[in-house]
């Protein structure tokens, strides 16, 4: 070829791919379809023939690509170093921009997510009236008539009572001696539906003697945005981060997709300080793995499944930290799984725009998970946790789901 | 722009199949032009993913009518071209049709469905220390059903055998869409019947598409051993391959990879370990009963010290042998490491004439300045030169593919062969005619008629077209003659 294509930033990471093919089986909407269009492998091609110009109309390799959970489990076994995260959501970004996707539906989940979803004081107050809609019964009649079908029932969360929904924002101080002082990032989302989780993390890093600050000028991390081609929307959020922020102690996580998006502010907007930021950036398992848990956990006498979500185990390369701290919790029995690090097909916000196929992807997690034999399944994410605990109620299991940091508190009861 | 008559072809394949299991939007079908062959390129008219025996029958029956040719692809791992589509074939995409349907432990007997990925039939039968011996390095998502088209081999195959020696049965959709049994699970190849499993294995997808293959599964050995030696040159690393060999062990594996191969497998995720100083590297796994493993052992330790073995690793246990396997395994892939595109050679030689073939293929690969790599079962004498490249520029192309023709005149000049176990496929298409004369071709040809008299089943692999042989074109006309007489 003479006429080199216009140099596009993705091209460059499509040709690391020899196209060997070891990463097909490793992906999980391959394993349903069994569609090279729908395998890395595939999709990598078809991105780089879109930035070679061998593709007529863009608009009809978009399915596959939208097919494409993200999960990036495809990273992990490829011999070549393909970036396939970051490949897709710039790709993503330039189609979002030259060929944007058309109706309704589209339109009004890129008007949440840029005036909702990124500006937290509009999410409280959405959730303030989702949270009073469901009191005076609204939830209920549209379940019952229909409107929102029972599957989606199932999958969206019941929005909790305001103090669990309260900023954590301040210097938090232990009792004890202080090792260190660390940030909690505390999410968007997670806050308001999760966020009994985040004062878990937060008497947890307490109990384990570390001073936290909540900076209450953080934003969501915009992992959402990026997946939904909307990289300009990630670039301000991320900014405002990192000024957020300022410091040099680490930045702690608990949700795995958040963790993710927040490891990759460095490459994203490619300057020193975002760089220094991402670097700070630790997941909480990772980080209490590391400096070692100075307050034993309660003992917890049950069977318990670990699962690995696809953005602490294939994007930030956490894979042995969370069982390591589970095996340390008294009287808990950590039972194989060997699915583990599969996608339960959440994926961000995947489940709602492919129901189909996550349904799938989730029902074979769920199935593995039964086999274990588990009584509680323990994972870092909330959209996976939401995910899992829908697909096991759907095939009749009452196995518990909880975040890991849930089991390893010294006083399960206190917070 | 499609005939009317081919649009209405493809609605009712997609009416039959619904759109997610039939593909005709031709930017999609881009995914699927070429295989791990990637220098050619062939657009498939469309893709249709049976579920079932039957459903593959319909298929073929229903483009048979209509004289469309097609082609059955199972994870589109091959490196010669097999299930890349040509004359606007469609391809018959067997991904779904993975099934384990039965295995006998005690017979040690698998049935499969020919989209099952070769490791997963081993994953199934461990848990009884049973294995599936043929061990291609794309085992990981490659299928039995592509395995079996290409008569695949592996490191493995050096003590076990290939492919075929591991296929007991096969019922398969031949080209006409009837359903044809060949072999027995009992009684392979016996002695009252024709070899029909023994050609249709390797037939490189033209004599038929196989639906259930019947495997034999092999107890996995007592013991396993596996030692890692770096030499300061090849020359002495192939010295010691054939000192092994000539002492009269039979290691389970033999295994070689060059100085530019370990680089780039250390930098990759299949990072191993291997001494990245060394010339080339020796990878030796042994298998079967403790003692004799031992002693062989001790034996091969021996040869390393006398070919001047700088470095000498060995495991044992099961995991730190994953990882010494895992940079071989993961070495093609690897490879993208060091340029865009990567060429796959698959030659073999005498084991004896080992460092003369490399020492000329380094020097093919100077003349015409391409990046050359080198990993090979050593033990077989299966050479791979691996050429990086950047296929966007038209020079350097047609230096690598002249290269490679250089390189497969030499294996058969030093008495040797064009293909170990990747077979013909489109690629080597031109180099058949350097090993067989038109007495042989013809056989091969007249055979192909047999099952295959339209040539509509995966047309122009394996065999190459020639002209002016009257006799092999009339051979279609003729089977059909008589057939439709049988049949009547």
């Amino acid at each position: 070829m003479t006429d080199l294509p216009k140099a596009i930033d993705s091209y460059t990471k499509s040709l690391d791919c020899v196209h060997c093919g070891l990463c097909i089986e490793a992906c999980p909407t391959y394993d349903v379809l069994g569609l090279e269009t729908d395998s890395p492998r595939g999709r990598i091609y078809l991105m780089r023939a879109l930035a070679e110009e061998r593709i007529e109309d863009p608009y009809s390799i978009r399915p596959a690509l939208d097919r494409c959970l993200g999960c990036r489990a495809c990273e992990t076994v490829c011999p070549s170093g393909v970036q396939y995260g970051q490949l897709i959501e710039t790709v993503r970004s330039e189609m979002a921009d030259r060929w944007p996707e058309k109706g309704l539906a589209s339109r009004l989940r890129r008007f949440l997510l840029t005036h909702v979803v990124a500006r937290q004081g509009r999410l409280r107050l959405a959730f303030r009236f989702a949270w009073l809609a469901e009191r005076i019964g609204l939830r209920w009649l549209a379940r019952k008539t229909g409107l929102l079908p029972a599957t989606m029932d199932r999958l969206v969360p019941h929005v909790p009572a305001g103090r669990f929904r309260r900023s954590l924002a301040g210097l938090h101080k232990p009792k004890g001696e202080v090792r260190g002082r660390v940030q909690l990032f505390t999410g968007c989302v997670m806050e308001q539906v999760f966020g009994d989780i985040n004062q878990k993390t937060l008497t947890l890093l307490l109990d384990n003697g570390f001073e936290v600050e909540v900076p209450k000028q953080q934003r969501c991390c915009g992992a959402l945005h990026l997946h939904n081609g909307q990289a300009s929307v990630t670039h301000g959020l991320a900014r405002e981060n990192i000024e957020a922020f300022s410091g040099d102690v680490p930045v702690i996580h608990n949700s795995a997709g958040c963790g993710a998006a927040l490891a990759e502010y460095g490459e994203v907007l490619g300057d020193e300080d975002a760089e220094r930021f991402s670097a700070r950036c630790r997941d909480i398992t990772a980080f209490l793995d590391d400096v070692g848990m100075s307050a034993t956990p309660a003992p917890f006498p049950h069977r318990v499944a670990y699962d690995a979500p696809c953005h602490l185990c294939h994007a930030q390369k956490v894979r042995r930290a969370p069982s390591d701290l589970l095996r340390q919790v008294p009287d808990l029995e950590l039972v194989q799984h060997p699915d583990s690090e599969n996608c339960c097909g959440s994926a961000g916000i995947y489940n709602i725009l492919q129901p189909e196929l996550a349904g799938e992807i989730g029902r074979k997690k769920a199935r593995h998970l039964i086999e274990t034999g588990a009584e509680v399944v323990a994972t870092g994410n909330p959209g996976c946790m939401m995910q899992i605990r829908a697909h096991l109620a759907e095939c009749g299991s009452n196995s518990r789901v909880v975040h890991p940091i849930e089991l390893l508190l010294a006083d399960r009861d206190k917070s | 722009m499609l005939s009317t008559h081919m649009q209405d072809v493809l609605r009712q394949l997609q009416d039959r199949f619904g759109e997610q299991r039939a593909l005709v939007a031709p930017d999609e079908l881009r995914a699927y032009e070429c295989d791990g062959f990637t220098i050619e390129k062939g657009l498939p008219l469309a893709v249709v993913v049976p579920e079932t025996t039957a459903e593959v029958q319909w298929v073929v029956q229903f483009f048979n009518t209509h004289g469309i040719p097609f082609v059955a692809r199972g994870a589109g791992t091959c490196l010669s071209g097999g299930p890349t589509p040509n004359r606007d074939a469609v391809v018959i995409e067997t991904a779904r049709m993975k099934a384990v349907l039965d295995v006998d432990y005690d017979d040690m007997i698998a049935v499969v469905q020919p989209g099952l990925v070769n490791l997963h039939l081993t994953r199934e039968v461990c848990g009884e220390h049973l294995h599936y011996a043929p061990d291609p390095s794309s085992q990981s998502v490659c299928t039995i059903g592509g395995n079996i088209a290409e008569n695949s081999g592996g490191p493995h195959c050096f003590k076990y055998g290939m492919t075929t020696d591991h296929v007991l049965a096969v019922e398969v959709v031949l080209p006409d869409g009837r359903l044809a049994k060949f072999g027995h699970p009992s009684a392979a190849r016996g002695p009252h019947e024709l070899d029909l499993v023994g050609l249709f294995t390797g037939s490189e997808g033209t004599f038929g598409i196989a639906t259930e293959i019947t495997v034999r599964l092999s107890p996995d050995p007592e013991c396993v051993y596996t030692m890692l030696a770096s030499f300061q040159t090849m020359e002495a690393a192939c010295g010691a391959v054939s000192s092994i060999v000539s002492a009269g062990i039979v290691p389970a594996a033999l295994e070689i990879l060059d100085q530019a191969t370990i680089r780039a497998v250390e930098a990759s995720v299949f990072r191993a370990g291997y001494p990245q100083d060394a010339a080339a590297v020796l990878l030796v796994e042994l298998d079967g009963a403790e003692l004799a493993v031992e002693e062989d052992a001790a034996e091969i330790r021996e040869t390393f010290r006398t070919h001047d073995a700088i470095r000498v690793q060995e495991a044992s246990d099961p995991e730190e042998r994953t990882r010494l396997w895992k940079g071989r395994k993961g070495a093609f892939g690897a490879m993208g490491r060091l340029s865009t595109d990567l060429y796959v050679l698959d030659g073999v030689v005498p084991r004896t004439r080992l460092v003369e073939t490399l020492q000329k293929v380094t020097e093919i690969g100077e003349r015409h300045r391409v990046t050359l790599t080198n990993v090979f079962h050593a033990g077989d004498g299966n050479l791979h030169p691996n050429i990086s490249f950047d296929g966007r520029d038209e020079d350097e192309r047609a230096r690598v593919l002249q290269a490679g023709h250089e390189i497969l005149e030499l294996c058969v000049a030093m008495g040797g062969s064009i293909t170990g176990e990747h077979g013909v496929g489109s690629e080597k298409l031109s180099h058949v005619p350097l090993m067989f004369d038109d007495a042989d071709l013809d056989t091969m040809e007249r055979v192909r008629r047999v099952f295959n008299p339209r040539d509509l089943c995966n047309p122009g692999k394996a065999i190459p077209e020639r002209s002016g042989c009257a006799e092999v074109s009339k051979w279609p006309a003729m089977v059909e003659h008589v057939l439709r007489q049988e049949e009547a």
